[in-house]
């Protein structure tokens, strides 16, 4: 069964085609990429599925329910979680307030109970803050709870903001160029990290340009270029896929 | 001393506000002097707003420039609704409940149609809020006395003992309201609402993919921050027996931003001691400086230079001190890591 499933949906800013009638489905479970030039329009379905943009057509089901068109937070509490192409933590607040407020889609307590820290509240401020702790253990930051987010190096912002992401419980998480600007070492624990997260029951959706980590870790590759949708398939018949290898590298003369 | 007081962690900080609450709780017991709890209740209600408006600019980001539209519908709801005006006498106890919720209404006012708009537009747009109030309660001749603003308020009792024209009994309510807005900012401060104004304050796309609702969240912070500005209204127009409308001009919210901005904005201490040092700057020290110049036959006008005074510190204070006198970490962080903060691509 699909988790995710785009039908013929497009994106039009203004008089430009960012999006054109793409349609694919992720699956329940898997580890599912997307690849394509730069401006192939990956970005903009990532926010078309988060409700930053609203497809100008076609339709975007999560778990059998349309969410096109549906506010941010909605989508976010029905379970779909995003990291940034250029990172976007809270900078100045610490790692821990960071992944807590992940879990703001999760939380119950209303504005009453913040202003008057009934019982409740404090009960679910110490579950919430023992799960952010727990959270930051699993992508590896222990030790930098109280540090600012913008004071970690720039691996450990990318994995903060995975833990982040986490704190909301998603089934579906998207990860935007997840190994931009990491090196070897820090792209092996990065596979790693995704393949736990499989583990946890987490659908990965993720863009990338990095192919060694694509055809390392994803079952199936889409691959965008100038809005449209060229190739579909496991790695190894991306790899070979001639309409993908000319996206890329251009036709032989 | 004070950078370290704001540093300590929550139980001590909770001891030294109880042992600050009952030295002034005793204060009144020493001091038999009335003026000067005349002059702290007055600087209580400054507290009052700072601690107000710093919800809304400290802790959600959003810059509001008339923030003192809040203060004035405060005052005038006491006025109108506990005067002879309308002939209408609502107790002073339930209409500070009712000050603050009528405020709290205007801030959701306020805030629903700006809630598009950040930074330079939001302030412009809170500025104009600021400037139409007061002019509203100006041309309302028929409801307001116009420039005249009302008179003769209801003074307020306790127990059956009217408060008279003694400032201690002022003193004593402002001191509780503070100490139930010192209650609620901590609060709102440590809770999922409070990580959600800050999360807006440090990036609002961002904080929508965390399930937040900015739109409410917003929302809450213009009204809590509009609540806090109701209540110190409703106390100034009672102490003062009288409001008009050129109390609430653009610089007294100008004033209450400066409090922020000199004590550390965010920060719950500096806030509170910004507010206090201002506060006697305007109200304690210029007026002395007259009477030490002319003791000495110099014939200066030192309120004249007030802005110039304001001015002098706040260049100071940016220059020297950027974060403020007592920071919170936050901000501390931020300024003394320059501008490097990126913008989301």
């Amino acid at each position: 069964m699909p988790l995710l499933e785009m039908d013929n949906v497009t994106k039009m800013f203004g008089g430009l085609t960012a999006v054109h009638n793409v349609s694919f489905t992720v699956e329940q479970g898997a580890i599912v990429a997307m690849i394509g030039p730069n401006g192939a329009g990956k970005s903009t379905i990532f926010n078309l599925i988060t409700g930053i943009y609203e497809p100008t057509k076609g339709t975007i089901e999560f778990a059998d329910h349309h969410i096109e068109g549906l506010p941010t937070y909605q989508i976010t509490a029905s379970g779909i979680a995003r990291t940034f192409q250029n990172i976007r933590l809270f900078a100045f607040m610490s790692a821990l307030d960071n992944v807590m407020t992940g879990e703001h889609a999760r939380m119950k307590a209303k504005l009453w109970d913040s202003l008057l820290h009934t019982p409740g509240q404090r009960k679910e401020e110490a579950q919430v803050q023992a799960r952010a702790r727990e959270l930051l253990a699993f992508v590896g930051l222990e030790g930098d709870a109280e540090k600012y987010a913008r004071n970690l190096p720039y691996g450990s912002q990318r994995r903060l903001e995975i833990g982040r992401a986490l704190a909301s419980e998603p089934r579906l998480l998207l990860l935007d160029e997840p190994a931009a600007g990491m090196n070897p070492r820090e792209k092996e624990d990065l596979m790693d990290l995704i393949r736990r997260i499989r583990e946890r029951g987490v659908t990965v959706f993720l863009i990338e340009h990095d192919m060694g980590l694509v055809m390392n870790i994803s079952e199936r590759v889409t691959v965008l270029d100038h809005g449209d949708k060229i190739a579909e398939g496991t790695p190894a018949e991306i790899r070979s896929n001639q309409r993908v290898i000319e996206a890329y590298l251009g036709k032989p003369a | 001393m004070l950078q370290r007081l704001a540093s300590l962690p929550r139980s001590r900080q909770i001891i030294v506000w109880i042992g600050l609450a009952l030295v002034l709780v005793a204060l009144p017991f020493i001091d038999h002097n009335d003026s000067h709890f005349n002059l702290l209740a007055d600087a209580g209600v400054y507290v009052l707003l700072a601690l107000g408006l710093n919800i809304v600019v400290g802790f959600a980001g959003l810059l509001d420039l008339g923030y003192a539209a809040f203060f004035a519908i405060g005052s005038y709801s006491y006025a109108m609704l506990a005067s002879p005006q309308f002939n209408i006498h609502v107790p002073f106890w339930v209409m500070l409940f009712l000050a603050s919720g009528i405020a709290a209404v205007f801030g959701l006012l306020l805030g629903a149609p700006t809630l598009r708009l950040r930074g330079d537009y939001l302030a412009i747009v809170t500025l104009g809020f600021g400037e139409i109030v007061p002019q509203t309660f100006l041309n309302l001749n028929k409801y307001t006395g116009g420039p005249n603003g009302i008179s003769s308020l209801d003074t307020p009792s306790f127990f059956g003992h009217p408060f008279g024209f003694a400032s201690v009994p002022y003193y004593y309510v402002i001191l509780a309201l503070i100490g139930v807005g010192l209650f609620a900012a901590y609060n709102l401060r440590d809770s999922r609402l409070g990580r959600a104004w800050m999360a807006i304050r440090e990036d609002e796309l961002a904080a929508k993919h965390m399930g937040i609702n900015t739109t409410t969240a917003k929302l809450a912070a213009f009204a809590f921050g509009a609540s806090f500005s109701g209540m110190a209204g409703c106390i100034f127009a009672s102490k003062l027996n009288l409001v008009s409308p050129d109390s609430f001009q653009f610089s007294v919210s100008v004033l209450v931003l400066a409090m922020l901005v000199l004590g550390g904005m965010g920060n719950i201490p500096g806030v509170i001691v910004g507010s206090l040092v201002l506060f006697t700057v305007n109200f304690i020290f210029l007026p002395q400086a007259n009477n030490i110049a002319a003791s000495i036959n110099l014939h200066v006008d030192f309120t004249n230079y007030r802005f110039f005074v304001y001015g002098f510190i706040l260049v100071a204070i940016m220059l020297f001190k950027p974060e403020g006198l007592i920071p919170s970490q936050q901000r501390r962080a931020e300024l003394r890591a320059g501008h490097a903060k990126t913008e989301p691509g």
